[in-house]
């Protein structure tokens, strides 16, 4: 037990320090720009391990990108300037949140043409059925229900 | 009524068919948004000499490669045979770009492997991969006269690609003038 705890402690010291090396090692003066960095590197995929941001990952190219995207917060350019510098080198793919163009049309309105689709059937589906008058029963066959319904009562109640 | 039911058989056809194309494409390959822009600008020294520099206006004025490699690089030792062979039979240039990568490792790698490069320029922080856009090494741009990139390979070039794809390329990049 005292080693499980041990090892655990030791796992958990070892967690902490990792995600401290990949922040502490960008110091700026600035807490504006520190929160600029922080949002920027966060909507930044690396390319090499795809389903990553640059802040996640431990790619020696994330790491370049990192700080890549630091000096030129420091050198004074807008978020936007390091975004075109990224998209000119790595296309829009290195962006996590695509922009709105010709070939992502489908892809941004993609979901609402579905779901408008799907509101569609559901409505045509339900007037259907609310059209479709329930089947009517004549005197004869309504006195049979209630007789067997009578006799089922008197068989529940001798049982 | 039959046609009506037919229409989930239909739509999951379409399905497959979206996704079967799905899995033929390779979604580590980033199209380049290089090709057709002018080579990025850069000057570095030279791995085997490190006083020389070694600069995009060198190849500037011929048709040329630019091979990404480095000694760490598995899949560049896959494609090193086939650069070496190439540098024998063919005039075009290939120039390197020696990418994070120790000087003494990358000099010992061509001293073992040969060495394809009529120069080869040295990267240590990558920070001229970043501008070319480097980030699978091996990579390798295909440069025409006016220094425009016309081709890019993601990974080692293979035989197939080098016979159907670099090759004719070459070959008509040869007669612009």
């Amino acid at each position: 037990m005292k080693t499980l705890i041990l090892m655990l402690g030791m796992l958990l010291s070892l967690a902490s320090l990792q995600t401290q090396a990949a922040f502490n090692t960008y110091d700026f003066a600035d807490p504006v720009k520190k929160e600029r960095f922080d949002k920027l590197i966060n909507e930044l995929r690396c390319t090499v391990c795809q389903n990553q941001t640059i802040a996640d990952s431990n790619a020696d190219l994330a790491k370049d990108l990192r700080d890549k995207v630091y000096v030129m917060i420091n050198d004074g350019k807008s978020d936007q300037q390091i975004k075109d510098f990224m998209v000119a080198r790595f296309t829009d793919f290195v962006l996590y949140k695509p922009p709105v163009k010709k070939s992502t049309y489908l892809l941004w309105t993609g979901p609402f043409i579905m779901m408008g689709l799907a509101i569609v059937f559901l409505i045509a589906y339900i007037r259907k059925r609310t059209r479709t008058p329930s089947p009517s029963i004549d005197e004869h066959d309504h006195e049979r229900v209630q007789a067997l319904l009578k006799e089922q009562q008197k068989d529940t109640r001798n049982d | 009524m039959k046609l009506r039911a037919l229409i989930p058989l239909l739509a999951f056809i379409v399905l497959v068919i979206l996704l079967a194309i799905g899995l033929t494409r390779d979604p580590k390959k980033i199209p380049s948004p290089l090709i057709g822009k002018p080579a990025p600008q850069f000057s570095l020294p030279a791995v085997l000499q490190p006083q020389q520099q070694v600069a995009t206006a060198d190849f500037i004025g011929k048709v040329a490669l630019f091979n990404v490699w480095a000694s760490w690089c598995a899949a560049c030792r896959e494609e090193h045979p086939l650069l070496v062979e190439f540098a024998k039979q063919y005039d075009t240039p290939i120039y390197g770009l020696n990418y994070k990568d120790q000087r003494a490792d990358a000099i010992r790698w061509l001293e073992v492997f040969g060495n394809p490069y009529v120069n080869s320029a040295f990267d240590l922080q990558g920070t001229v991969g970043i501008d070319w856009g480097v980030y699978g090494v091996p990579e390798t741009f295909l440069i025409d006269k006016k220094g425009i990139i016309r081709f890019k390979q993601i990974g080692p070039i293979t035989m197939d690609v080098l016979n159907n794809e670099i090759l004719p390329l070459i070959r008509q990049l040869e007669q612009e003038s």
